[in-house]
């Protein structure tokens, strides 16, 4: 019998399936959940990766050739804060999702 | 040939499940349900039935082991009744919610307290939103024909959601009755063998059930059970047709007595049905225009044909086996007097048979002799005793 999980690579046909069933997992979009988000002070950035060991959900990227040298993954960074309160430079601010911060 | 047994409710149940090959069987004991338990694992034992009996700790697990069973590929079937069907009820959520359609007969008796082992419809009527299908049985034969019909009914591809057949504890899980049972042949043709339609569950071949869901897709996996829902009307009317057409038995979501020129009916559920019809013939001897009208379907509830079935009468009651404490009514009734909301009729609501309280001609007399002088006052506890506010008086210093 053909492989569940194979059956999208080969694109034979679309089945719906009903309820909570995959055979991919994609997470869930836990970004919508953000209500602050960090902005980086990268003139002030020392790139020292400390936002990036504290992330408790590991969304932190540091390029240490690049001008934007801390990036996020917008769709699991839940606005914790964590990054912001862990900088040793204080180069990290929240700000508020909707603008009004 | 298809041959007469007597059975009780409970075999009957057993007979069916047996009928359907189920491959798995996870039960739990209660009153009045243990008897399919026990019947079940003896048909394991002596080989009769080729399927895994698993002995479970609780009802919670029954439900869970059933569900993940089904999943693999097989039929898998558990049965309850009362505060088991209470333990069970977050796992009969994961079985809708996953399109799991596991068929189960409940035996229906009243959930605590006070402590009761008796017929009493509290504990269905408790889970009738968890999104399963639900039965009710009037007779011995009813449970073999409800619970086989339910197996293409919730199989569908459809419908997809579980069902459970509800027969009355006692009433009809140990009352002896003559019923027809058909040749093995004969229900195979009818069921076939279980084909999941939905993803299923290989080592081999992994993926993934019921992963965190957020608010984003809730609603349309809700739209898809709810569609499950109205589908199974459309189900259940085909797959009564072909139950008449193989086996020669009539069955229908609802199924009218007298109705035709009825001007005063009563609606009903279960085993109490078979009284509610002798008592409408002995009404009409008499000359009066009485009904009866038997909801065999409750989820889904076929509000449509219930409204047709009703739309020539005067006066309806609705008898409940169950209080609906603090709502207008108790939920068949709630039920019918929405189906009738724009027809203006008088809906009451009557409270009887409760903890196994028998409903006699006598009852449903009484029902009718109500309805014809009652001016809107509902519910109404037709068989209450006058002492029910002194009824355990104790002596006291104050």
């Amino acid at each position: 019998m053909e492989m569940q999980q194979d059956q999208h690579m080969k694109i034979l046909k679309s089945c719906n399936v009903l309820g909570p069933c995959a055979n991919i997992f994609i997470s869930s979009n836990t970004g919508s959940w953000r209500l602050e988000r960090p902005q980086v002070d990268f003139s002030a950035c020392i790139k020292c990766g400390a936002c990036q060991r504290y992330c408790p959900a590991d969304v932190i990227d540091i390029h240490k050739d690049r001008e934007e040298c801390v990036t996020f993954m917008w769709d699991y960074c839940k606005g914790c804060g964590i990054c912001a309160n862990e900088c040793p430079k204080k180069c990290i601010t929240m700000i508020d999702e909707r603008g009004e911060g | 040939m298809a041959r007469y047994k007597m059975l009780d409710g409970n075999a009957a149940a057993v007979e069916a499940i047996a009928m359907a090959k189920v491959g798995v069987i996870s039960a739990y004991p209660i009153t009045p349900q243990s008897s399919v338990a026990e019947k079940l694992s003896e048909l394991v034992d002596k080989g009769t039935l080729k399927a895994n009996y698993i002995r479970v700790e609780s009802e919670h697990t029954a439900m869970s082991a059933a569900i993940t069973a089904q999943l693999t590929g097989v039929r898998a079937a558990t049965a309850t009744s009362s505060v088991g069907l209470a333990l069970m009820t977050e796992v009969l959520g994961m079985a809708s919610g996953c399109r799991v359609p596991i068929v189960m007969p409940v035996v229906n008796r009243a959930l605590a307290a006070p402590w009761s082992l008796w017929c009493d419809h509290q504990d269905t009527m408790t889970v009738r939103d968890t999104g399963w299908l639900q039965f009710y049985c009037e007779n011995v034969q009813d449970v073999f024909d409800l619970t086989i019909a339910a197996y293409r009914i919730a199989e569908d591809k459809r419908v997809q959601t579980p069902a459970m057949v509800a027969l009355d504890g006692f009433f009809l899980s140990h009352s002896m009755q003559k019923l027809l049972i058909p040749e093995q042949a004969e229900i195979d043709a009818f069921i076939g063998p279980y084909i999941p339609k939905n993803l299923r569950l290989d080592p081999k071949d992994p993926v993934i059930i019921n992963n965190l869901t957020p608010s984003d897709e809730m609603t349309e996996m809700r739209w898809q059970q709810m569609m499950g829902m109205k589908n199974a009307e459309t189900v259940i009317d085909e797959v009564f047709q072909e139950f008449e057409k193989t086996f020669g038995r009539r069955h229908s979501a609802v199924e009218g007595y007298c109705m035709e020129d009825a001007e005063e009916a009563v609606v009903s559920l279960g085993s109490m049905s078979g009284t509610a019809k002798y008592v409408v013939d002995q009404l009409r001897a008499q000359g009066r225009k009485a009904g009866a009208l038997k909801v065999v379907s409750f989820r889904p509830f076929p509000y449509q044909k219930v409204r047709e079935a009703l739309e020539n009468t005067r006066k309806i009651a609705v008898i409940d086996r169950t209080a609906g404490l603090g709502g207008q009514g108790a939920p068949l009734w709630t039920e019918t007097a929405a189906a009738m909301k724009d027809s203006g009729k008088p809906v009451i609501n009557y409270i009887a048979g409760l903890g196994g309280r028998d409903i006699s001609m006598y009852t449903i007399e009484n029902i009718f002799a109500d309805l014809a002088e009652n001016n809107g006052s509902s519910p109404v506890w037709i068989d209450l005793k006058e002492n029910a506010e002194n009824l355990r008086q104790v002596e006291m210093y104050v």
